[in-house]
């Protein structure tokens, strides 16, 4: 009987410990992984300290009055409505308190916007709605890849149960050497997007056609979790932030095995491909970056996402495909996909000129998107 | 002030006004068009409120359940839209037509036949927000500070939007041309300036702000529609733009907008308060000075909503110098109405419990707002639930419950009749607690890292937004009980006395009846 009880509250406890684990109920900021973060964070108390202080006197002296000044109590009223000494004191103390809370602030910021000698630089460009990551100087330098949501369609529509990370999970992470200076450099592909990781403090928009700029240097291993900052279209919820951050020599191992996959990657664009092929690998190519707004059965949510099935565009000229594709559209929701590789692009145009209601029965062939690119 | 009864305003047959609906729509008197503005604000109160109820449902568990997406976040933008635009403005904006010639003495506002022309354009541009929701593609899922590029994607309810916002703008500058006119030119002999009722004084100020930047706002958004259709890049880089500069120009109109919602809130409260103190307003002047430096500080702030675009850090030390000076003349408003109650002689009817929520909520906005006014924390607390959070206890706690706190104290004088005390007790008491179940877990949320403006969140966030949800529901139905308060007051009210608060000295009280004439102060009162 007091076994079952003891195993009964031990499934409890154990219950308990891993909702503590997943952080419910937290009040606080998360728990810094970097220098700067520990800064913010002991900024954040001591300012929270004196605003507490502060509300105390005031509505200390405030319930005072409400409890002792009661007409049921029979006080009568002063008259009293000025006092020159008092107001002159609670002008100035105030503004000496908050001369005292600049001088912690201002150093605070100098020293997290000081973005000099990183050691690691990566540019994060901010696109409706996944990142994209290219490691522009320091080791693993030349390595790019997009960063998409994880988590399956029918964990988000109530289909399947949740996992733990749900909508903090991605494909491919950033990977990061614990200890280094990593710059990171904000833009945005289409509209306004911002770079979130709070254990790591940072926080920096993405704007199209600018280049912004911010920095951290993780003093832990671990996995930081982060997500897209600004309202930036449907999909805002769904881009999340995965910082790996790992050791030097699993960084160095990491680069390695990185460097190879691009190698592997790079195909060779002389290779012929049928159209049957093109449109496998087209298929995944929309699977990862066309499907939430196209969507899986290609008719779209007109009116801001237009259907590609029956599409007139889609069974029209190759040329028009390929450029749209290339550049994007003014003033809609259509991006450029100029960053995908012409094999990419030449697969998934062909797939969508052949599936659904399509079937043009042309293959667009990766040379063609080398020849419109110049 | 003298306690003489302006006779000559008792006969009501001096009202000769068309009756039903043409006596609405051709009204110039001050006091139907404050309470068509009233009743405007109300109605789009439980519009914006729906809108709310919607979000917070969506959030009440993580997973997509009523709404899509796009839906989710043409609710954010017109929820905050028709909240600001649609309810606070326009309910002060009542106050101020029905309480601004009866404080001065004056028999109406300076310009009858534009006030009514400044209310009768905010139905079309309400109905244009309300029609940009089933226009195709739904509205635009934007936010209410439609930030660009993302406007420029946006499906043709933003044009709707950008209309409606020309059109509010315009209705404002009106209200503000005349309120300014009618203080300035109609007080009566012996009304000085400095002894103008505060709630007058506020709305001086608040009329300046509204003159300056409504512009602002109509030029931001013309720039948002020439780049939609005719061909220009303002907030373009590939045109040679800048989308950043959207962002200084809308929150140079947005930061000063946020104190033309709290400043006529500083008015009301500031009647209210030593009313129930029977005790005058300590620090008058210097209320009078705080306000104003508080308007002028607000025009060099705007880009503490900016602090994470990436501007220089020297910009951004500026900034939040400039940002933490606010809090010494808010401070000094909140010690003078602390220093006005003390030592009074206390009663706690509905409006005084409403002026105490507002004291203690709106301090809190405030301690929030000094946490955001540093870089580093906001940088960590920008965009988050940190910040909506906050701005809720300015503008609900803040503005709303001020002009609840409003509604009851001026309720006896409007409709000659009494509420019911007890009724009013539990709205303020329901609303108190359900705002802050609904608002105060938000701060943690924030902390956590959870963004705004997102239709769906990640399981350890799971547990604050079933506690936010419940509270906003709670919030919400509350507000059915004020709306049956005030109609059964209408309808079968006790009748009230002339000065119904025995603390209470501006001139509605001292020499007009509850409720007063159609046409008051047809001749000036005689003050001392």
């Amino acid at each position: 009987m007091s076994g079952k009880f003891v195993r009964a509250a031990a499934g409890l406890a154990m219950a308990a410990s891993s909702a503590v684990a997943q952080a419910a109920y937290q009040l606080n900021l998360q728990e810094p992984a970097s220098h700067i973060g520990e800064r913010v964070h002991d900024l954040h108390t001591i300012i929270l300290v004196i605003c507490l202080a502060i509300f105390i006197g005031v509505f200390g002296v405030l319930g005072y009055s409400l409890y002792a000044h009661r007409k049921s109590k029979g006080h009568v009223a002063a008259q009293f409505h000025e006092n020159t000494t008092v107001e002159v004191l609670w002008t100035v103390i105030p503004f000496v308190i908050l001369v005292l809370m600049a001088w912690p602030a201002t150093t605070t910021l100098l020293a997290m916007r000081d973005t000099t000698q990183p050691d690691i630089t990566i540019k994060v460009t901010g696109y409706q709605w996944k990142w994209g990551y290219d490691y522009l100087k320091g080791d693993g330098e030349g390595i790019s890849f997009l960063s998409n949501l994880a988590t399956p369609h029918n964990q988000i529509y109530e289909q399947a149960p949740k996992g733990e990370n749900y909508l903090l999970e991605v494909d491919n992470p950033l990977v990061v050497p614990v200890g280094r200076k990593i710059r990171v450099l904000t833009t945005g592909n289409d509209v306004i997007h911002a770079w979130y990781v709070p254990a790591l403090a940072v926080k920096q928009d993405a704007n199209p056609g600018f280049i912004r700029d911010a920095w951290f240097r993780a003093d832990r291993e671990g996995t930081y979790r982060g997500q897209c900052a600004e309202l930036c279209g449907k999909d805002h919820a769904f881009m999340p932030i995965v910082v790996e951050v790992v050791s030097q020599e699993k960084y160095a191992a990491w680069v390695g095995e990185q460097k190879k996959k691009m190698a592997a990657l790079a195909e060779d664009p002389n290779k012929t491909w049928d159209l049957a092929a093109l449109a496998e690998r087209g298929e995944k190519v929309y699977q990862a970056n066309c499907v939430a707004c196209h969507q899986p059965n290609g008719k779209g949510q007109p009116p801001a996402f237009p259907a590609l099935s029956g599409s007139k565009l889609v069974n029209g000229p190759k040329a028009d495909q390929i450029g749209l594709v290339l550049n994007g559209k003014q003033g809609t929701a259509m991006a450029s996909f100029k960053q995908l590789s012409d094999v990419e692009l030449a697969a998934v145009i062909t797939y969508t000129r052949n599936s659904w209601a399509n079937k043009t029965g042309e293959a667009v062939l990766p040379a063609e998107v080398t020849a419109a690119r110049k | 002030m003298s306690a003489v009864l302006d006779t000559h305003g008792q006969h009501d047959e001096h009202a000769h006004h068309p009756s039903g609906i043409m006596r609405w729509v051709t009204t110039t008197n001050h006091k139907d068009i404050g309470t068509m503005y009233l009743w405007f604000s109300f109605t789009m109160f439980i519009v914006g409120g729906i809108m709310a109820l919607v979000i917070r449902t969506e959030l009440f568990a993580p997973g997509m359940q009523i709404v899509d997406p796009d839906r989710f976040n043409a609710m954010t933008t017109y929820h905050g839209l028709i909240m600001v635009f649609g309810a606070i403005m326009p309910a002060f904006v009542g106050f101020a037509n029905w309480l601004i010639p009866m404080q001065i003495g004056a028999p109406d506002m300076a310009f009858p036949r534009m006030n009514n022309l400044s209310f009768w354009l905010l139905p079309p541009a309400a109905l244009l927000l309300i029609a940009a929701q089933f226009v195709p593609g739904g509205g635009a899922g934007v936010g209410w500070t439609m930030y660009a590029p993302l406007t420029v994607q946006a499906p043709m309810s933003m044009d709707l939007t950008i209309f409606a916002v020309h059109i509010l703008g315009m209705s404002s500058i009106m209200g503000s041309i005349n309120i300014i006119t009618t203080i300035f030119n109609m007080r009566a002999p012996g009304m000085g300036m400095m002894r103008i009722p505060l709630f007058c004084w506020t709305w001086v100020i608040t009329a300046f702000l509204l003159i300056a930047v409504m512009p602002v706002l109509a030029g931001a958004v013309t720039m948002t529609l020439t780049d939609r259709h005719f061909g220009t890049a303002f907030f373009n880089a590939a045109g040679g733009g800048d989308p950043v500069l959207y962002q200084h120009i809308f929150w140079f109109f947005g930061h000063p907008e946020v104190y033309i919602i709290a400043i006529p809130a500083f008015g009301v409260i500031s009647q209210i308060i030593p009313a129930f103190s029977r005790k005058p307003l300590f620090g008058y002047t210097s209320m009078v000075y705080a306000t104003a430096s508080i308007a002028v500080l607000s025009f060099l702030v705007w880009a503490h909503h900016m602090y994470t675009v990436g501007m220089p850090v020297e910009a951004q030390l500026y900034f939040m110098y400039a940002t933490v000076l606010i809090a010494v003349p808010t401070g000094v408003k909140v010690f003078n109405w602390v220093a006005t109650i003390w030592r009074g002689s206390l009663t706690f009817e509905t409006p005084m419990l409403f002026a105490l929520g507002f004291l203690f909520l709106f301090t809190m906005g405030g301690f929030t707002g000094l946490v955001l006014s540093i870089v580093p924390i906001d940088v960590q607390l920008h965009d988050t639930y940190y910040v909506v959070a906050h701005f809720h206890y300015v503008m609900v706690a803040g503005a709303l419950f001020s002009a609840f706190g409003g509604i009851y104290f001026w309720l006896p004088k409007w409709t000659g009749r009494m509420y019911n005390e007890t009724l009013g007790k539990w709205h303020f008491w329901l609303s108190f607690i359900f705002f802050n179940v609904t608002f105060f877990v938000q701060h943690f949320l924030g902390l956590a890292g959870m963004p705004r403006r997102i239709p769906d969140y990640s399981l350890q966030f799971a547990e604050f937004n079933v506690i936010s949800s419940i509270g906003a529901w709670g919030f919400g139905l509350a507000q059915i009980l004020f709306l049956y308060i005030v109609v059964s007051t209408i309808r079968s009210g006790k009748p009230a006395e002339q000065r119904q608060w025995e603390g209470a000295d501006s001139l509605e009280w001292t020499h007009l009846p509850s409720p007063p004439p159609y046409h008051s102060f047809e001749t000036p009162p005689v003050l001392r």
